[in-house]
């Protein structure tokens, strides 16, 4: 088909880009990155930092893929989810239950974890598909507390019998399993390594395909992406149990990390909001926001605790200094808004 | 053909759209009438965004009421919107594929050549890789009408394509719609203030007003229908 009329070229072509830009906005840069990343993680931080780093370099493997979720769901897709949480909760309760009641292997029980993540999620993302905005913010931080109620009655199984696998006296109490091919810090560091790449990789496939065209319609305009053809409900659904499966394989990898006694700190409200300001401090848009808002809050973190001021004094600034940058982030977005708004 | 039979849509006390009964026929039809007539809530209803307090819409022997807003678009109901809905951050040619793999026609084996084909239609194959978010609101126009085309629609509705478009775009944006019916093989319905672009476009015209249907049939007819110039000059004493 010809085209109806030649239109005059408004428009120049797809600027030409130089030196550093050129490389930067080369379609291989983020993939090349990401592997150049990857090769880091796996061989340069175990070979250069001590036992006391690798545990935070651990932290920040589990705490990466967390974030990513709740930055795909945010950024993504605009649905604002306090309840990723939840979901990283289920996947560690499930895989730390299961390495108790089963021989399967490690990565078999972790994939069970977040599959059983999944199914939360969904349920969560049910009701949640009525809502949207500070609204669905409320009713998923209702539902990670109700969650946290659930495992504070629950427990974390720990070789225990019955179906909680709880043990009451101290001498029954045993050390969570961890795979046999990583039973050391330094090979589960960097089997969580490999698995946080491959959630990565799986959420950006995910992202660069049909999915990911379709979340972008979705949170610039729900009506429009309707008038596209988009089953709005089914693609939120959809995004939802991605998330929850990255957050629940993110709680079954956590589970190796504490040998003894899993707490649910790790899983309350608190650590459900803290969660969405670091991910908003990394950024929403790009899944190396995930990686990013992760460093803050493991590595950075200890490194200020560390070196620079008393314990303290930088954990409760930190909490702040996230609590100031969510704060810039909304102002500057309701600004964004706004511009858009006159615009239209 | 679109067969509106006894439409009403009220939104509380508001009268919408009251008992409106029209029928499209194939080609270009325009919908024109004074701010607040209910064309655009015409087009929501049919978008399904508006639920409709009672009457029918049968389309090509279809009934649009039946089914659910995203299924009458992967039918092939299309439409662009006041306000430019291109997806800011994807290029040209995905936004055009994300309607092409979303509708029932759409495979994936002829993506690439019905996007290009769609592109091509509007003029856009020069920028399809460019990110919709660098382009200007007149680019983001023929984008939109590309996501429309694309694909084998049925229907296309237009709501107010031209607004804001300099005079050579709009007389472009013109041709492009009027070759539809026969390059598309869509009905398309062309809503706009500019009644040059209606009278190039549209062979066949109904005016709204206040909800209600004042006039149909061949658009030169209708632009001199007495109750069409009333409505839009307002001269109540002529009142029959």
């Amino acid at each position: 088909m010809t085209a109806v009329a030649t239109r005059e070229a408004t428009l120049a072509a797809e600027p030409t880009h130089h030196g550093i830009a050129r490389v930067t906005k080369s379609q291989w840069f983020s993939p090349a990155a990401a592997v150049v990343m990857f090769l880091v993680a796996l061989f340069f931080i175990p070979a250069f930092f001590d036992s006391f780093w690798i545990a935070n370099f651990t932290q920040m493997a589990v705490f990466s893929i967390v974030a990513a979720s709740a930055g795909l769901l945010y950024g993504r897709v605009g649905l604002v989810s306090l309840g990723q949480v939840a979901s990283y909760g289920i996947g560690c309760w499930v895989t730390i239950r299961l390495s108790f009641g089963t021989p399967w292997p490690f990565p078999i029980i972790v994939i069970i974890g977040g599959l059983a993540a999944v199914l939360v999620g969904v349920l969560i993302g049910l009701p949640a598909l009525r809502v949207s905005g500070l609204y669905l913010a409320l009713v998923t931080l209702m539902l990670a507390a109700g969650m946290e109620i659930v495992l504070n009655n629950f427990k974390f199984a720990n070789g225990g019998p019955g179906f909680k696998g709880v043990a009451t006296s101290l001498s029954d109490i045993k050390p969570t399993r961890r795979p046999s091919f990583a039973l050391t810090d330094v090979t589960y560091y960097r089997f969580l390594v490999v698995g946080a790449f491959v959630m990565f990789i799986l959420a950006s496939l995910l992202l660069s395909r049909k999915p990911g065209r379709a979340w972008e319609s979705i949170r610039q305009s729900e009506a429009a992406a309707l008038a596209a053809g988009i089953d709005v409900t089914r693609y939120k659904l959809l995004a939802f149990a991605l998330a929850a499966f990255m957050a629940g394989v993110a709680g079954g990898l956590y589970a190796g990390t504490v040998p003894k006694g899993m707490s649910i700190d790790a899983f309350n409200r608190q650590s459900a909001i803290f969660l969405i300001a670091v991910v908003i401090m990394g950024g929403i848009y790009s899944l190396w926001g995930g990686l990013l808002g992760a460093f803050f809050a493991t590595c950075l973190l200890k490194f200020l605790t560390q070196n620079v001021i008393g314990h303290q004094f930088w954990t409760r600034f930190a909490l702040s200094l996230f609590g100031f940058g969510l704060l810039v982030n909304l102002i500057q977005s309701t600004r964004a808004a706004e511009k858009k708004g006159i615009q239209a | 053909m679109i067969d509106v039979v006894e439409l009403s849509v009220h939104f509380g006390g508001v009268v919408s759209l009251d008992q409106m009964t029209v029928q499209f026929p194939e080609g270009t039809c325009g919908l024109i009438g004074p701010n607040g007539a209910g064309k655009t809530t015409f087009f929501n209803v049919l978008s399904g965004f508006v639920r409709p307090r009672s009457g029918r819409i049968t389309a090509m022997g279809v009934d649009l009421l039946a089914m659910p807003s995203f299924k009458r678009a992967r039918w092939g109901l299309r439409r662009t919107f006041q306000t430019e809905q291109a997806i800011e951050k994807l290029t040209v040619f995905e936004n055009v594929a994300t309607v092409y793999e979303h509708s029932d026609t759409g495979g994936k084996s002829g993506r690439t050549a019905a996007v290009e084909e769609a592109l091509d239609f509007v003029g856009l194959t020069d920028q399809a890789q460019q990110t919709v978010r660098t382009m200007g609101a007149k680019e983001r126009r023929f984008i939109e009408v590309a996501r429309a085309v694309v694909g084998k629609p049925k229907i296309i509705m237009l709501d107010e394509p031209a607004a804001g478009l300099p005079d050579a775009e709009t007389a472009l944006l013109g041709r492009i719609i009027r070759s539809i019916p026969e390059r598309v093989g869509a009905t398309v319905i062309l809503v706009d203030h500019d009644m040059s672009l209606v009278q190039a476009c549209c062979d066949w015209t109904a005016v709204l007003d206040f909800g209600r249907l004042l006039a149909s049939g061949p658009t030169a007819e209708v632009l001199r229908d007495r109750n069409v110039m009333r409505a839009y000059l307002g001269t109540e004493e002529v009142a029959s």
